[in-house]
């Protein structure tokens, strides 16, 4: 298929691995941050091509598996009103909460549909006026501007039965918050080349020069990852630290401006829970004071519920790259894909359900 | 009272993971098979359901028939391709024909919901029977039940088939042998990717019709040509990633699939990317999976090739020996990974 193939090409991809060996002399621990590119590397096989010296560290960048436990909750309990249709992507309806998930509540007779824009949601709450519709409103920067086109939209349209349950996180923040953890392994990264297109890099570049960290903005197809890999360790060789833009294709520097000032108008950061990893200042999107009044955590007076995670699983050491899935006792065993203990089995983005699908022998 | 605590105590609810049932159940991937396992097979023990095929052959008087029953809850009840109708009709046909057998009789039962235009239901008889005529059989007996509206999804269709299997070869999963070679009959996902893009409103610039045809014929000229078949499998729900992981659970070997021969037609698989899908979970209903002998394999393919409904047909891999069942894929990349059953529904990702 024109657009992906090339970026799939066997023999390039072998070609970029032979340079990345070539030029690697020491061991060098380099993170992918988005989920999807952890997808890529293991469905494709990728590390497999990488020198041993080189370690990949998957990144906590699968909103899925970040979203905390209490929002999920929060969820949970508005889907299961007897007057809501309760809207949300995919992959969200398989994450576990306290007790339960939403495909159960919807196995209960709730209404629970999956969207494949936000949007939709807005346009089933004007076709439902005796209806609540909720949309979860999950992701990175990369899914935010629909999620605030939405709002946008439904304010202008005067609805007063959308409302908009929010989870967005920033990646930046999540970057920061690693590398100034005192166990941070992380010597490069691979940022995550969506995120990219909409917010462009200029905010890596302080990032970069604080923790003289290299940081290049990569892309999702094999040739990508291991063309961001070769730039990292190009860096880290030549003992730079800079901002590089691998995925140019789609990445400007400045990023998508109409979408930022759309995020900024709906949104306003606040601090955010992270599942595994804990509260991060800034690191968060919640609705600004214009639009308050399409917050469905006040709404339906949930906003106040609080859960501390359980203690078994290990995702937030996995998210945070200092553990592998495998390494924990639960992978494979109690924790599988059909019943995930932690974030990190639920999405298939997730690190702890892209080994069990492709690695487990 | 006492006796259904006995039954309580010996009998216990075997799924303790889900107190209910989920759509995901039926999905055709790991839920869907533990479902099965610990539930029915646990309560209908027999050797005959053990052979878990997609029709068990029963030798009668000295004759062998293959027998089969499957349910079509499909909706919207008409697509690109197909209808409930012609589908209740080529599903069951396609499951008589994975046992090698001629297709002869079908029953229809039809469950609809209170409120059902006449005019659908006459369109779906009328596809029924244009199928049925297509397939060479005929439809000798059925039921119908209406039920309160709501409580239904327009029309449920149920159809069993009796087939007679006039060969002796032993087509099941567990006749698959390390050396066998992997073919399908043509490219893969159309039908899943079909409804998907009807129920969830996706455009793309053509529509993409269903696969829903009738197999037997091809599975019939392979073996009149005396094609050495060890299995054959429809790939419906779960696509050919959970017909790979069953047979090899049965057969207790390593499949080797190589990626890039895996014949997807571009449309189906642009539909798969954009929604974060794989092609290879994605239901057909018109494509089979074959494991024939190496040495018959490019005879097969041959005539596969040969017939209007394997043009697409392909090598896609072959059989290895292994100490534990397994299913691999060589990527596009030259790197080898496993290949998983699906889990349950196939959930669309998020970016």
């Amino acid at each position: 298929m024109k657009y992906l193939d090339e970026y799939r090409d066997g023999e390039l991809a072998q070609k970029i691995a032979r340079e990345v060996h070539r030029v690697t002399t020491r061991p060098w621990n380099i993170m992918e941050v988005c989920g999807g590119q952890t997808h890529a590397i293991v469905k494709f096989g990728i590390d497999e091509l990488l020198p041993k010296l080189i370690t990949l560290i998957h990144g906590p960048g699968c909103p899925v598996c970040v979203t905390p436990l209490e929002i999920i909750d929060q969820a949970l309990a508005i889907a299961a009103r007897p007057n809501v249709i309760f809207t949300s992507f995919g992959d969200m309806l398989r994450v576990p909460g306290s007790t339960t998930d939403l495909l159960s509540v919807k196995a209960k007779g709730g209404d629970v549909r999956i969207v494949y824009s936000p949007l939709d949601a807005v346009k089933l709450a004007e076709q439902n006026p005796a209806k609540e519709v909720v949309f979860f409103g999950v992701g990175f920067e990369t899914t935010a501007p629909a999620t605030a086109m939405a709002v946008y939209q439904a304010a202008h349209k005067q609805l007063k039965n959308f409302s908009l349950l929010v989870s967005h996180v920033l990646v930046p923040p999540a970057m920061e918050a690693l590398l100034s953890s005192p166990d941070c392994r992380i010597q490069g990264f691979l940022a995550a080349g969506h995120v990219c297109t909409v917010m462009g890099f200029e905010e890596y570049f302080p990032v970069a020069a604080k923790y003289r960290v290299p940081i290049v903005v990569t892309g999702f197809e094999p040739l990508d990852i291991l063309q961001g890999v070769l730039m990292v360790v190009q860096q880290l060789e030549s003992g730079r630290a800079g901002v590089e833009n691998q995925y140019a294709r789609a990445v400007r520097r400045e990023g998508n401006q109409p979408a930022q000032k759309l995020i900024r108008e709906v949104f306003r950061v606040v601090p955010r829970k992270w599942r595994g990893v804990g509260e991060i200042p800034q690191s968060g999107l919640g609705l600004s004071e214009a639009y308050t009044t399409f917050d469905a955590g006040k709404k339906f007076g949930v906003a106040e519920h609080h859960v501390d995670e359980p203690a078994e699983c290990i995702s937030g050491l996995v998210l945070q790259g200092l553990k592998k899935p495998q390494e924990c006792s639960a992978f494979g065993a109690k924790c599988t894909p059909e019943h995930p203990l932690g974030a990190t089995m639920v999405s298939s983005e997730g690190a702890c359900a892209a080994y069990y699908r492709y690695r487990r022998h | 009272m006492e006796q259904n605590n006995q039954f309580a105590r010996s009998c216990p609810i075997p799924i303790q993971q889900y107190p209910h049932v989920l759509l995901a159940h039926g999905g055709g991937g790991r839920l869907m098979h533990q479902l099965i396992s610990k539930m029915f097979l646990a309560s209908f023990r027999n050797p005959l359901l053990e052979t878990q095929h997609d029709s068990t052959v029963v030798e009668w008087t000295g004759k062998k028939l293959a027998f089969t029953t499957d349910s079509y809850v499909v909706r919207p009840l008409f697509f690109p391709g197909g209808d409930v109708g012609s589908m209740a009709v080529h599903g069951t046909v396609n499951d008589l024909a994975m046992s090698g057998a001629r297709p002869l009789y079908l029953s229809a039962a039809f469950i609809i919901e209170e409120g059902l235009p006449m005019e659908t239901l006459w369109k779906i008889a009328c596809s029924m029977s244009e199928a049925a005529t297509r397939c060479g059989i005929q439809i000798i007996t059925g039921d119908t039940k209406v039920v309160d509206k709501g409580k239904g999804d327009g029309v449920f269709v149920n159809t069993a088939g009796i087939g007679i299997v006039e060969h002796d070869r032993k087509i099941a999963p567990q006749n698959v042998r390390p050396g066998d070679a992997v073919l399908v009959s043509g490219d893969l996902g159309r039908h899943g990717m079909a409804i998907m893009a009807v129920r969830e409103g996706l455009q793309f610039e053509s529509a993409i019709e269903s696969d829903s045809a009738p197999v037997h014929d091809l599975v019939l000229e392979l073996l009149k040509a005396g094609i050495e078949i060890h299995c054959l499998r429809d790939l419906t729900r779960g696509g050919l990633a959970s017909a790979l992981n069953e047979i090899a659970e049965a057969a207790r070997v390593r499949i080797e699939i190589v990626e890039k021969s895996v014949p997807v037609r571009e449309d189906v698989h642009a539909a798969c990317e954009m929604l974060g899908l794989d092609p290879l979970h994605v239901a057909c209903e018109g494509r089979f999976v074959a494991f024939v002998a190496a040495g018959d394999a490019d005879r097969a393919l041959a005539i596969m090739r040969g017939h209007a409904l394997g043009a697409g047909s392909a090598a896609i891999g072959r059989v290895a020996e292994s100490s534990a069942p397994l299913v691999t894929l060589k990527s596009a990349i030259g790197a080898s990974r496993i290949l998983a059953m699906p889990s349950g529904e196939q959930l669309p990702r998020i970016c």
